[in-house]
């Protein structure tokens, strides 16, 4: 693919990699290669299998097709522990460290040096700073415990177990998302030493400019297909995002007419209390109105701060400073007060948060409003369900019914009982953080024609406004009348949706220059 | 109701049908003469009302190993007021409001202080334990006869179940009906199952925990006057451990420690099992150490079964 200086195999290859979970195909013979002394940056938005890749290169998952080398030798990895055996470390954005432990005993974990079947200390203290020292930081002492480190140092120290354990192959997912800007840059210096070293190196990104900074070579994945590549020095930050983008599909997202009504919604300055690496980057402030009618788009990578600015909204996450205006109410508020005042918030994470998995669909569905069933804090369950039973309906929700448990639904339906806990409500402002993620494109459609109808002029309704963020620009695009993007806290300037192409609205987000 | 919760349901009480079928094969069929089963009855009173308690709190997520010492406490209490020259009634709900108290204790402590309850409720124990000895002077306190101690007392067909028995049928439906009938009780599940879905809900958590740990610990009062009732005084070294048991019985019967589960009707029949053990061990003149390898058996067995339904069977609806 290029030319480098290794001669002989590359370090890592794979070839013809295809994976399919139902109808969907997430990857399409896909192929990618490392040399020794080389980074291969790789490039792709949300949902364009780079998570997939990771999971069959770290033995999570097995391709349903296609090969894989390490120096030659297949590669065939059945779990994760075969692929760190065989020499591939993963160094993922959640780092996996022990933090009660010391740096030491985290960077021979498993691979500890005995003494008479004891633990050698002495010995594991020098092996430990010599591979610290590899990487050049031996201004972190192997005897600190962990926990007390900074993201930036047990980062390195992640890294320092790679090396030690003898990787052939280091593959970093997103590392700078919680690192400030000088950590980015002592990062980059430490792998571009490693790669003289002649260690070889995965990086994967959203920000092309990092990619453009620390790797040689790129490879660019969209829809589960490779979509181009080559040399970063000759690739511009335009026609990277080309590749990435490629033709978009419109029609999946309908547009009824609709009329911008009042403000319903001001947030000025908003500022976070605590701004602790532990949350990443969290907005330093921002600023928005949001109209009745009106869908308004928050675009920003994950780690941006997009998710913490509509906790804090909601209450959820403290804030500082700045003003919040819901209708008639002014001022910060917990969530029960959010909802009084006809606010409801989707929560991006289904899983943890959105949803009580063991309990029924009813009980998920109402949980937020449960006054109308009965008088004096009782709650009959009939008028529970026949009110869960309307909106699984409406929503051509697929379940067995009210009292089915919400885990045993599919990814999709389960979206929609959260969405139709709003629905429930009746708020007047929906908050909605991914409302897409992780569910089949047919749930989508439906999603995007729900959102579509709640803002829509309609005889006899009022039409309520959506507050959005998501990673998947095409969607926001679609839907929304106007939109911000966020970026390393700081949210932009509103712009009218249809001024915006994918094209400019990637480069803002990943760190170009704004749109 | 779902079938899938009726399959649930009868799965523990299929347990305790084998569980008494396999006694009465042992003892005979004396085993199931009515006085034998008032004797079981009145034998499960103090478990049974302190479980189901429990079950709240389980159900919330929480756990609360302060049981035994609160009954203690309670029975201390009731002596001294007894003693005092208090009437009974008020004594009795003295002893009550006194177990509620710690009750309330130990929900301020795990909401304000953000500590877990294992931890919280494990330290209030010891200074309930402590607070009973102390109130009774290390020793039992014996208090004046009144109709308090008849409360689980033989009936000899006079009536149908001593009066202890009935409230506790009474007081056991209540916590049915209220955590299935009212938004406190669907907070309840919903805390347990998934406390940030709750906060996102907005449920009021801190209120609602609070008043988990306190009700709980009002029926845990409720078993310390039976206690006093079978003991006619005092002890402030009574119950040790019987924590442990009232847990034991909660999860037999379909609670989950991690929340989210457990049904009232359940931990009445968990707590059946383990007397039927507890008493057809006995009567065949087993000695005690064969009931606690039988029970003990028997907890980890539930929740082995229980795992495995709800991972192979969850079809079967």
């Amino acid at each position: 693919m290029s030319s480098t200086p290794a001669a002989g195999p590359p370090r890592f290859a794979m070839r013809g990699i295809r994976k399919a979970f139902g109808a969907t195909v997430a990857l399409d013979s896909v192929a990618l290669s490392v040399n020794q002394g080389e980074i291969c940056g790789l490039i792709g938005q949300n949902g364009a299998g780079k998570s997939t890749l990771m999971s069959i290169l770290s033995g999570a998952l097995q391709p349903d097709a296609g090969e894989m080398w390490i120096d030659d030798q297949p590669f065939t990895p059945h779990s994760p522990i075969d692929a760190r055996r065989a020499g591939v470390a993963m160094i993922y954005q959640e780092l996996s460290l022990a933090p009660h432990l010391s740096v030491m005993e985290n960077i021979l974990m498993g691979a500890e040096p005995l003494r008479f079947g004891l633990l050698d200390w002495p010995r594991m203290r020098e092996m430990a700073a010599h591979a610290l020292d590899t990487l050049g930081h031996n201004d972190i002492p192997p005897d600190a415990n962990v926990g007390t480190l900074s993201v930036a140092a047990q980062q390195i120290v992640e890294i320092a177990r790679a090396i030690a354990v003898g990787s052939r192959v280091l593959v970093l997912d997103e590392p700078t998302s919680s690192l400030g800007r000088a950590d980015v840059e002592h990062l980059f210096e430490l792998l571009r030493n490693l790669k003289s070293q002649g260690h070889a190196i995965v990086y994967i990104s959203h920000f092309i400019e990092e990619v453009k900074a620390v790797a040689d070579r790129f490879i660019v994945l969209r829809d589960g297909r490779n979509a181009g590549g080559g040399e970063t020095a000759s690739a511009t930050h335009d026609a990277i995002v080309a590749l990435m983008v490629g033709q978009s599909v419109d029609n999946l997202f309908p547009r009824s007419p609709r009329t911008r009504g009042e403000a319903i919604l001001e947030v000025s300055a908003l500022e976070p209390r605590k701004n602790t690496e532990e949350h990443g980057r969290m907005p330093a402030s921002a600023s928005f109105t949001l109209h009745r009618g009106e869908i308004f788009g928050i675009a920003g990578v994950l780690g941006s701060g997009r998710t913490h600015l509509l906790r804090m909204l909601f209450g959820l996450e403290p804030v500082r400073s700045g003003r919040v205006r819901v209708g008639v109410y002014s001022g910060v508020a917990r969530p029960h007060q959010r909802w009084m005042q006809g606010m409801g918030l989707l929560s991006e994470d289904r899983k943890e948060e959105g949803l009580a998995l063991t309990l029924d669909v009813a009980d998920n569905l109402t949980m937020s409003k449960l006054s109308p069933f009965g008088p004096a804090g009782l709650l009959f369950p009939a008028p529970q369900r026949s009110a869960a039973a309307r909106w699984i309906s409406e929503l051509a929700i697929k379940c067995a019914g009210p009292a089915q448990k919400a885990g045993e639904l599919s990814g999709g339906n389960q979206q929609k009982i959260a969405i139709a806990r709003l629905l429930h409500h009746d708020v007047d402002i929906l908050v909605l953080d991914e409302p897409t993620r992780g569910i089949d494109v047919g749930s989508k459609a439906q999603i995007y024609r729900l959102i579509d109808a709640l803002v829509a002029d309609a005889p006899g309704h009022t039409p309520r406004a959506v507050l959005m963020v998501s990673s998947y620009l095409p969607e926001l695009l679609g839907l929304c009348d106007r939109i911000a993007v966020m970026q390393r806290g700081h949210l932009g300037e509103a712009v009218p949706a249809e001024t915006l192409t994918e094209h400019e609205l990637l480069m803002a987000v990943t760190g170009g220059t704004a749109a | 109701m779902t079938t899938r919760s009726l399959i649930e349901r009868a799965g523990t009480f299929v347990g305790l049908v084998l569980v008494a079928i396999i006694f009465g094969l042992l003892v005979g069929p004396q085993f199931f003469a009515p006085t034998n089963l008032e004797l079981m009855a009145r034998q499960m009173a103090i478990v049974s009302i302190a479980a189901v308690g429990m079950t709240i709190v389980i159900v919330s997520g929480g756990i609360d190993l302060s049981v035994g010492s609160m009954i203690a406490l309670v029975t201390v209490v009731i002596a001294q007021l007894l003693r005092m020259g208090v009437s009974p009634l008020f004594a009795a709900l003295g002893g009550i409001a006194t177990a509620a108290l710690c009750g309330s204790l130990n929900g301020v402590l795990i909401t304000q202080l953000r500590v877990v309850p294992f931890i919280v409720t494990l330290g209030t124990m010891l200074v309930i334990r402590g607070a009973a000895k102390g109130l009774g002077e290390e020793r039992r306190i014996e208090a004046p006869a009144t109709w308090l101690n008849d409360l689980l007392r033989v009936t000899r067909g006079e009536t149908f179940l001593p009066s202890g028995i009935w409230a506790v049928i009474v007081l056991s439906l209540l916590v049915a009906l209220l955590l299935r009938y009212t938004r406190f009780g669907r907070h309840v599940f919903a805390i347990g199952s998934n406390e940030r879905m709750a906060r996102l809900c907005g449920v009021a958590i801190t209120r609602t925990k609070i008043i988990v740990y306190a009700l709980s610990a009002a029926f845990v009062g409720f078993a310390g006057l039976l206690q006093f009732s079978k003991l006619s005084v005092g002890d402030p070294t009574v119950a040790v451990g019987l924590e442990l048991d009232v847990i034991a019985a909660v999860i037999i019967g379909g609670g989950s420690l991690l929340g989210g589960r457990g049904t009232v009707v359940g931990t009445l029949i968990g707590a059946a099992i383990m007397t039927v053990i507890q008493i057809g061990c006995s009567q065949k003149g087993l000695a005690n150490w064969v009931q606690q390898i039988v029970t003990g058996g028997i907890i980890v067995a539930a929740v082995a079964l229980d795992r495995f339904r709800s991972t192979h069977g969850s079809g079967a609806s």
